[in-house]
C-alpha cells in the first residue's frame, strides 16, 4: 500500500511550511516579553511588563470590551437568523425558497470593501450615527452565512421523520420545534455561535467603515500602529487575544464533532 | 425549485398524516414566525444597502442632501472609464488575485496530499497544527509580517546584529511583493482545506487497483490522484482568488501607496477623497465582476461540497 512508501520529502516540506507559518507568531510572543520598545534584535531581557502596562490602559481594555460587546451582540443575531433559514431551507418548501438561501450565504463572495462602503452609504442615508450597532449589523450579515451553513449541514443529517412522528404523538410544530428540533442541532447552534464569535472578534475590514468613535480592538489596534511605542503593549493584547480566540475556536471544533 | 437535501422522505404506505393538526395553521404560523425575520434583515441590511449603492452610482455629484431625488446619470463610469489607472488597478488587482491563488494552491497542495495520504494515524493533530495560524487574528498576522520586513524591523536588524548588511534593506516592506507575499503566506492553511477534503473522498482501492495493474507511483499520480482532486483545487483557488480581488487591507498594512490595489481606491474615495458617487460605480464594478467570476466558478464546481 501507499502508506508504506517513503513520503520523506513530503513529511520535510510539512514541517519545513509549518515552521514558517509559524514564526512570524512566535516573534510576536518574543517581543512580548522584551524589555526594548523597538522590535528588533538583539532581545534584550525579559520582562512581564507590556503585560502589567496593558492592564493600566485604558483605552485599550475599552476597544478589547468594545469588540466583546459586538461579537457577542452579532454572534447571537447571526445564530439565530441561521437557524431560522436552516429550518426555512430544509423542512420547508416555498417560493423564493432558492433566493432567500442565496441571500443568506452571498455575503460571503461580495468583497467586504463593497458590503462596508454600502453599509455605510446606507447609515448616511438613513442618518443613523455609526457606533458598535452599526458594526454589530455588518457583522451579524457576514455571519450569516457561516452559521447558516453549519447548522444546516446538521439539521440535514437528521430525518424529518423524527419530527412527524413527535407531530403524530400529538405535538403541534412550535412543540415540535422546541422539543425535537432544537436539541438536536443545539450542538450545532454552539458551533455556529462560536465560529460568528470568532469572524466578528477579529473582523477589521468592515468595521474600518462603520465603527464610529467607539473603535472596535481590531480598529483601535490599527489606529496606534503608527505610535512605535505603543506597538509592544499592543503586541501583548494581541497574544492574549490569539490564546482566546484559539480556545474558543477549540471548543467550536469540538461541539461541531460532538455525536449524538 | 428544490432545496438540495429532502424534506420529509416519506415512503409509500407509510401511516403520517400528512394533513390536518400536525402540518395544519400552527406549521404555517410558525413559518412567518421564522420567515420574517431573516427576510427583513437581510433585506434591510444586504439588499437595499446594495440598491443605494447601485442608485448613487448614477448620481451627478455629492451636492445635496443623500435623500434629494437626483436625475440618473452615467456621469460616474464615464469618469472611471475615462481614467486609465482605474482599469489597470483593476487588471493588478486580478492579476495579483490570480498569482496568490495560484501561489498558495501549489504550495498548499502537497500539505493537502501529505495529510490525506502520508499522515497515518496522527493527521488530525498535523490539521490542527496547520490551522492554528489561520486562527490566529488576521490583522496580528499581518503586523508580524510588518515586525519581520519593517526598516527597523526583524529581519534587518537581524542582518546588521551578524554583519550581513550595514545598512536596512528598504525594498522589504511597502510595495506590491511584500503585499503578494503577506496574502500568499496568510491563506496557505486555508487553501488546503478544500484540497484535503477532495483527497479524503478518493476511495483507496483505486491507488490499489492502480498499482495491481502496474501503475509506477508518478501515473498513479497524475492518472488517478490529481484529476481526482482537481474539483478541490478549483475550489481552493475561487475561495482565496475571490477575497483577495477585493482586499485593501493588506496593502494598508504593508503595501503602502506604490501596493494600492483597486479596494483601496474605493476606500479613498469613500474616507479621504469623499466622492461617494465614483467610489459607489467603482464598488459596482467590482461587485459585477466578483458576480460574473463567482457564477463562472459555480459551473466549474459544486460549490456545496465545500460545505461538507
Amino acid at each position: 500500500m501507499n502508506a508504506r512508501r517513503s513520503s520523506f520529502p513530503l513529511t520535510f516540506y510539512y514541517f519545513a511550511l509549518i515552521l514558517l507559518l509559524y514564526m512570524p507568531i512566535a516573534l510576536l510572543f518574543l517581543f512580548s516579553v522584551n524589555t526594548s520598545v523597538s522590535l528588533s534584535f538583539p532581545i534584550k531581557q525579559l520582562t512581564f511588563d507590556w503585560y502589567r502596562k496593558l492592564f493600566e490602559a485604558d483605552a485599550v481594555l475599552r476597544a478589547a470590551r468594545n469588540s466583546l460587546f459586538v461579537a457577542l451582540g452579532s454572534s447571537f443575531a447571526a445564530t439565530l437568523l441561521g437557524t431560522m433559514v436552516s429550518i426555512l431551507m430544509l423542512r420547508y418548501k416555498f417560493r423564493g425558497q432558492n433566493i432567500l438561501v442565496a441571500l443568506a450565504v452571498l455575503p460571503l463572495i461580495v468583497p467586504y470593501v463593497v458590503l462596508g462602503v454600502a453599509l455605510l452609504l446606507l447609515f448616511s442615508v438613513l442618518q443613523i450615527d455609526r457606533s458598535l450597532w452599526t458594526v454589530g449589523i455588518a457583522h451579524t450579515v457576514v455571519a450569516l452565512p457561516y452559521t447558516l451553513l453549519i447548522i444546516a449541514s446538521r439539521l440535514a443529517g437528521f430525518d424529518a421523520n423524527l419530527e412527524e412522528a413527535a407531530m403524530d404523538l400529538g405535538a403541534d410544530y412550535p412543540t415540535t420545534l422546541r422539543r425535537v428540533v432544537l436539541p438536536l442541532i443545539f450542538p450545532a447552534m454552539v458551533s455556529a455561535w462560536l465560529t460568528a464569535f470568532t469572524v466578528s472578534f477579529d473582523e477589521f475590514a468592515l468595521a474600518l467603515f462603520l465603527a464610529g468613535t467607539q473603535p472596535t480592538f481590531p480598529v483601535y489596534l490599527f489606529s496606534q500602529l503608527r505610535f512605535a511605542n505603543r506597538l509592544p503593549i499592543m503586541v501583548a493584547l494581541a497574544v492574549l487575544m490569539m490564546i482566546g480566540t484559539l480556545t474558543l475556536v477549540f471548543l467550536a471544533e469540538r461541539f461541531r464533532r460532538r455525536d449524538v | 425549485m428544490t432545496s438540495p437535501f429532502p424534506s420529509l422522505p416519506l415512503k409509500k404506505g407509510e401511516g403520517v398524516r400528512r394533513s390536518g393538526g400536525g402540518w395544519g395553521l400552527d406549521r404555517r404560523a410558525t413559518f412567518w414566525f421564522i420567515y420574517l425575520p431573516p427576510l427583513i434583515w437581510l433585506s434591510l441590511f444586504f439588499v437595499l444597502p446594495v440598491l443605494l449603492m447601485a442608485a448613487f452610482s448614477f448620481r451627478p455629484d455629492m451636492r445635496g442632501d443623500f435623500l434629494q431625488l437626483w436625475t440618473p446619470t452615467l456621469d460616474q463610469y464615464a469618469s472611471v472609464a475615462a481614467v486609465g489607472s482605474y482599469w489597470r488597478l483593476l487588471g493588478i488587482s486580478a492579476l495579483t488575485a490570480l498569482g496568490i491563488g495560484i501561489s498558495a494552491v501549489a504550495l498548499a497542495y502537497p500539505l493537502a496530499y501529505f495529510l490525506a495520504l502520508r499522515a497515518g494515524p496522527r493527521a488530525g493533530f498535523y490539521l490542527i497544527l496547520l490551522l492554528v495560524p489561520f486562527w490566529t487574528s488576521y490583522l496580528l498576522r499581518i503586523m508580524a509580517w510588518k515586525i519581520l520586513l519593517g526598516t527597523e524591523g526583524v529581519l534587518n536588524s537581524l542582518l546588521i546584529y551578524i554583519g550581513i548588511i550595514q545598512e536596512p534593506l528598504t525594498a522589504l516592506l511597502y510595495n506590491r511583493t511584500a503585499v503578494i507575499l503577506t496574502l500568499i503566506y496568510v491563506w496557505i492553511p486555508f487553501a488546503a482545506l478544500p484540497i484535503l477534503a477532495a483527497l479524503q473522498r478518493i476511495d483507496p482501492i483505486l491507488f490499489e487497483a492502480a498499482s495491481d495493474l502496474g501503475a509506477r507511483p508518478f501515473h498513479q499520480f497524475t492518472r488517478i490522484t490529481l484529476p481526482l482532486s482537481l474539483p478541490g483545487v478549483f475550489a481552493a483557488f475561487f475561495m482565496v482568488f475571490i477575497p483577495t480581488v477585493g482586499e485593501y487591507v493588506t496593502p494598508l498594512l504593508v503595501g503602502g501607496s506604490r501596493g494600492f490595489l483597486y479596494g483601496n481606491i474605493i476606500q479613498d474615495f469613500f474616507t479621504k477623497a469623499a466622492n461617494w458617487p465614483l467610489g459607489s460605480a467603482l464598488s459596482m464594478i467590482m461587485l459585477t465582476a466578483t458576480l460574473i467570476l463567482v457564477a463562472f466558478a459555480t459551473r466549474l464546481i459544486d460549490l456545496r461540497q465545500l460545505f461538507e
